[in-house]
């Protein structure tokens, strides 16, 4: 089982690479579902025995929202627009992923730091959720197009959620129901403002929107 | 109080439902309607307190960190809150007149609403008894002013206007807010806790320049030529006439609330007063535009203010009963007349721009014959800014200079200092006042038009000479009312915690003084009319001959051979060249058979080019390094919050 779990975690962590290198929206909106999916099954494969109903009802219930619907709305946001691939990032994908290496010798280390005794066989968990967030903030920071920003704030998402899991094993998902909501709706709206965007300008670059500064 | 509470209730309503009013014709009047009722309530209550009705208060729940919506009506409000009652609907009405043209417009409609709340705000700034509602409603006041400063917001020059009037405004009210909190300890905001504090002298200066960037005292005056040339004429009459008034109400509420006053805060206002008095009419008189004229002779008139506010605590300080009582009640009497003659000046110059186009006094010319109401009302105007006997304006300075003479008569040497000052400062800036003053009647209303626009003007509707005819009548009339505003004075001055005690009964002497300049000022009336009805009765049944105004056997006489305003002023002020500073072009005659020449002169603004503009200059500059951290892109931005999360997370671990 712990095997398994540290498995599961190694694989979040390349799919955050996955998600510095790739230029294609489309890719970035896939990679960030089955993160999300990953970090879905992560409780049901840390808790070993003590597996209840209501654990694998909630795992159902975040991994169809994650691997499904924020990535329709996702990919409706892209249809139609040429932007299928980010040419001009604020941060190059070679460059974004040599920091993103070398962030995570920071994400380990304050990891450590924090003092957080994963459940069994995840003492990476911490460390790795620490990665996750840094790396959707790094995305954030350093791309243009109105739906890569959407999938670095998933990523934060993921990275928050994976965070929960280490810090209160037993309860997370009640904190994590309430966050998913709130990224449902914020997803939603990005969706619809990345629309609007592309109606406007014909592109899904923000920076764009500094035309619009008075 | 209730009146009181009940026309902030009508101002505030009528505001909302002109601002919301869609039909074309409905929002002026239902404006207008409500500020006239406002007017009625709060002037009825004003002159109960000012005819000794004991003084009113009220206080309403309020859940504000050391405030309390508690309100008040001593004759010290009551004195402004009488000049605001009745000039507020006269302005009204005027509005109605000159916003005709865009009435239907969303714009006219959201400038009745601010001029409402602004009359509303200084209601109730007047009115406050804690210093939170103090500072709200001030501040409210601002920022109503300022949306109407900024009503032609297409033009650059305005929004340049509004611009300096919100930083200079903003500034003021930063020096306020300290001098509230250090005055009241941190503790209180009541206008009755508030006792003689121990750091009186550093309280006082916080109030000047607080109370004194809003009256447009000099150095700080520099928003007062810009806003009210900008904003609409009937709220240019209204800000010079009652706001900038407030500031003098503050300074005088200041007096009484830091207790016994230090001479040298005397001296300090005598000198502000002497130099706005006289910098504010010399660039007065270097003026082309007529709005910003007035503005500088605002400044000048507040300076007469703060110079009799300044006499009056010398005096007390020197114990000079009379003296004091003299030198505030002059003030007190020309914030009334300054009110209404100013008022009267700035509606004109807007019937002026409403018939002409512009109010460039180059531009202008020959308007008495086209406009008769607004001319006569004007030249009434004008007369009484120059303080001419009997008209309003020579009561109040002649008060102010009687009590300056009996200082430096009888007073110790300081004392004769000031009064001499103030004597020589007041004498100077009164001389210039009529120079500058016939200029500007002379100018716009006789000669010939000078621009097509002044030749096809045309009178006024009713709308606007109705309110300009009242208030020419009431400054012709001020001295009439002389013994009474004398009489209401001194109610002021007995209230007067800061003023010695025998300030208030020794006033009550003075009586026969002002009744001598009423008598007076009736002989001279009576005298003129019937030279006047005499001339008139010669001059019946024979006939009148027409001849060009220039015809001195030249052939062709054009409007430009007339005098310019800058060639009128010319000799005044190159006589007083380092301080003003004419921008003067000229291109003299040269050769024989002169080529063409030209000479033109504007007054330039000392403190704003020396003073201000550097400083905040290198302000901005200092601040550039910190624009550089905002380019405008959201991405930066989450870095700096990335960055500083991380920052801290690592701090913390560490």
């Amino acid at each position: 089982m712990e095997t398994f779990a540290e498995v599961l975690i190694i694989l979040v962590v390349l799919t955050n690479l996955k998600l510095l290198g790739s230029s294609r929206a489309t890719a970035c909106i896939r990679t960030v579902a089955a993160q999300g999916v990953l970090l879905a099954a992560l409780p049901l494969v840390t808790s070993g025995d003590a597996i209840t109903l209501r654990m694998i009802a909630q795992a159902l219930v975040s991994g169809t929202l994650k691997a499904f619907v924020l990535p329709f709305l996702l990919l409706r946001a892209t249809r139609g627009a040429r932007a299928g691939r980010e040419l001009a990032p604020f941060v190059g994908y070679t460059t974004s992923i040599l920091l993103g290496v070398a962030l995570m010798p920071l994400a380990l280390a304050l990891g450590r730091k924090l003092g957080v005794t994963g459940p069994a066989g995840a003492d990476l968990l911490a460390p790795a959720a620490l990665f996750t967030l840094l790396v959707g903030l790094l995305i954030i920071v350093c791309r243009k197009q109105a739906v890569t920003l959407v999938v670095g704030y998933l990523a934060m998402e993921n990275g928050i959620y994976a965070m929960g899991l280490a810090f209160a094993q037993r309860e997370p998902l009640l904190v994590e129901m309430g966050i998913l909501l709130d990224v449902f709706a914020a997803v939603f709206v990005m969706g619809l403002v990345a629309r609007h965007i592309h109606r406007e300008f014909d592109t899904l670059d923000t920076d764009r929107l500094s035309s619009l500064k008075g | 109080m209730i009146p009181v509470l009940l026309a902030l209730l009508a101002l505030l309503l009528t505001g909302g439902l002109a601002a919301a009013w869609s039909c074309p014709r409905g929002a002026s009047r239902i404006a207008a309607g409500g500020t006239a009722v406002a007017g009625l309530l709060s002037g009825a209550t004003a002159v109960q307190t000012l005819a000794g009705a004991a003084p009113a208060a009220l206080t309403l729940p309020w859940s504000v960190p050391l405030g309390a919506f508690s309100m008040g009506m001593d004759p010290l409000s009551a004195w402004f809150v009488l000049a605001l009652a009745f000039l507020a609907p006269l302005a009204a009405v005027f509005g109605v007149g000159s916003l005709r043209d865009e009435e239907a417009s969303r714009r006219a409609r959201t400038a009745w609403g601010w001029f409402n709340l602004l009359v509303a705000s200084m209601l109730l700034t007047l009115t406050a008894r804690n210093g939170m509602l103090f500072l709200a409603a001030w501040e409210m006041m601002t920022l109503s002013s300022f949306f109407l400063v900024m009503h032609e917001h297409e033009r650059a020059s305005t929004r340049d206007a509004g611009w300096i009037y919100l930083v200079a405004s903003h500034v003021g009210t930063a020096f306020l807010f300290a001098f509230f909190v250090i005055l009241g300890r941190g503790t209180t905001m009541d206008f009755t806790a508030f006792g003689p504090p121990a750091t009186g002298g550093a309280l006082f200066l916080l109030a000047l320049v607080g109370f004194g960037t809003k009256a447009g005292l000099a150095p700080l005056h520099v928003w007062l030529p810009e806003a009210h040339p900008a904003a609409p004429s009937h709220v240019s009459a209204l800000m010079s006439g009652v706001m900038i008034k407030l500031g003098i109400y503050g300074l005088l509420r200041t007096l009484d609330f830091l207790g016994e006053p230090q001479a040298w805060w005397g001296w300090l206002l005598v000198v502000a007063g002497t130099v706005s008095a006289g910098f504010g009419v010399l660039l007065a008189l270097g003026q082309r535009d007529l709005k910003r004229l007035l503005a500088y002779s605002s400044v000048e008139n507040v300076g007469i203010l703060a110079a009799g506010l300044g006499l009056g605590v010398i005096a007390a300080r020197g114990g000079h009963p009379l003296a004091a009582a003299l030198a505030v009640a002059g003030a007190l009497i020309h914030i009334w007349n300054h009110a209404c003659f100013k008022s009267l000046l700035f509606l004109g110059a807007g019937a002026v721009r409403h018939a002409a186009g512009t109010t460039d006094l180059d531009l202008l010319g020959g308007l008495l014959k086209r406009m008769p109401v607004t001319g006569a009302s004007f030249l009434a105007g004008a007369a009484a800014l120059a303080a001419l006997p009997p008209l309003g304006g020579f009561l109040g300075e002649f008060l102010i200079l009687l009590a300056a003479l009996r200082l430096a008569l009888f007073g110790g040497m300081s004392e004769l200092g000031a009064g001499a000052l103030a004597i020589a400062g007041l004498g100077l800036a009164g001389g210039l006042a009529a120079a500058c003053f016939a200029r500007a009647a002379g100018m716009a209303f006789l000669g010939e038009p000078r621009a097509p626009g002044a030749a096809g003007a045309r009178e006024a509707s009713k709308w606007m000479t109705r309110p300009m005819e009242a208030l020419a009548t009431t400054t012709l009339a001020a001295s009439l009312f002389a013994p009474l505003a004398l009489r209401a004075a001194g109610a002021l001055v007995r209230n007067m915690s800061w003023l010695p005690d025998g300030a208030a009964s020794s006033l009550a002497g003075c009586g026969r003084v002002v009744w001598g300049v009423c008598l007076g000022s009736a002989l001279l009336v009576g005298l003129s009319a019937t030279v006047f009805l005499f001339r008139a009765r010669r001059r019946r049944g024979r006939p009148t001959r027409a001849a060009g105004t220039w015809d001195c056997g030249y052939a062709a006489p054009t409007a430009r051979m007339q005098y310019t305003a800058s060639s009128f002023s010319e000799p005044l002020t190159s006589l007083f060249r380092a301080v003003v500073r004419p921008g003067e072009r000229a291109r003299p005659p040269e050769k024989r058979f002169p080529a063409p020449s030209a000479f033109s002169s504007t007054g330039k603004d000392l403190f704003r080019g020396r003073v201000f503009v550097p400083v905040f200059r290198a302000v901005s500059e200092a601040a550039e390094w910190v624009r550089r951290l905002q380019q405008g892109r959201a991405q930066l931005y989450v870095l700096y919050v990335a960055l500083a999360a991380l920052a801290l997370l690592v701090w913390k671990l560490r």
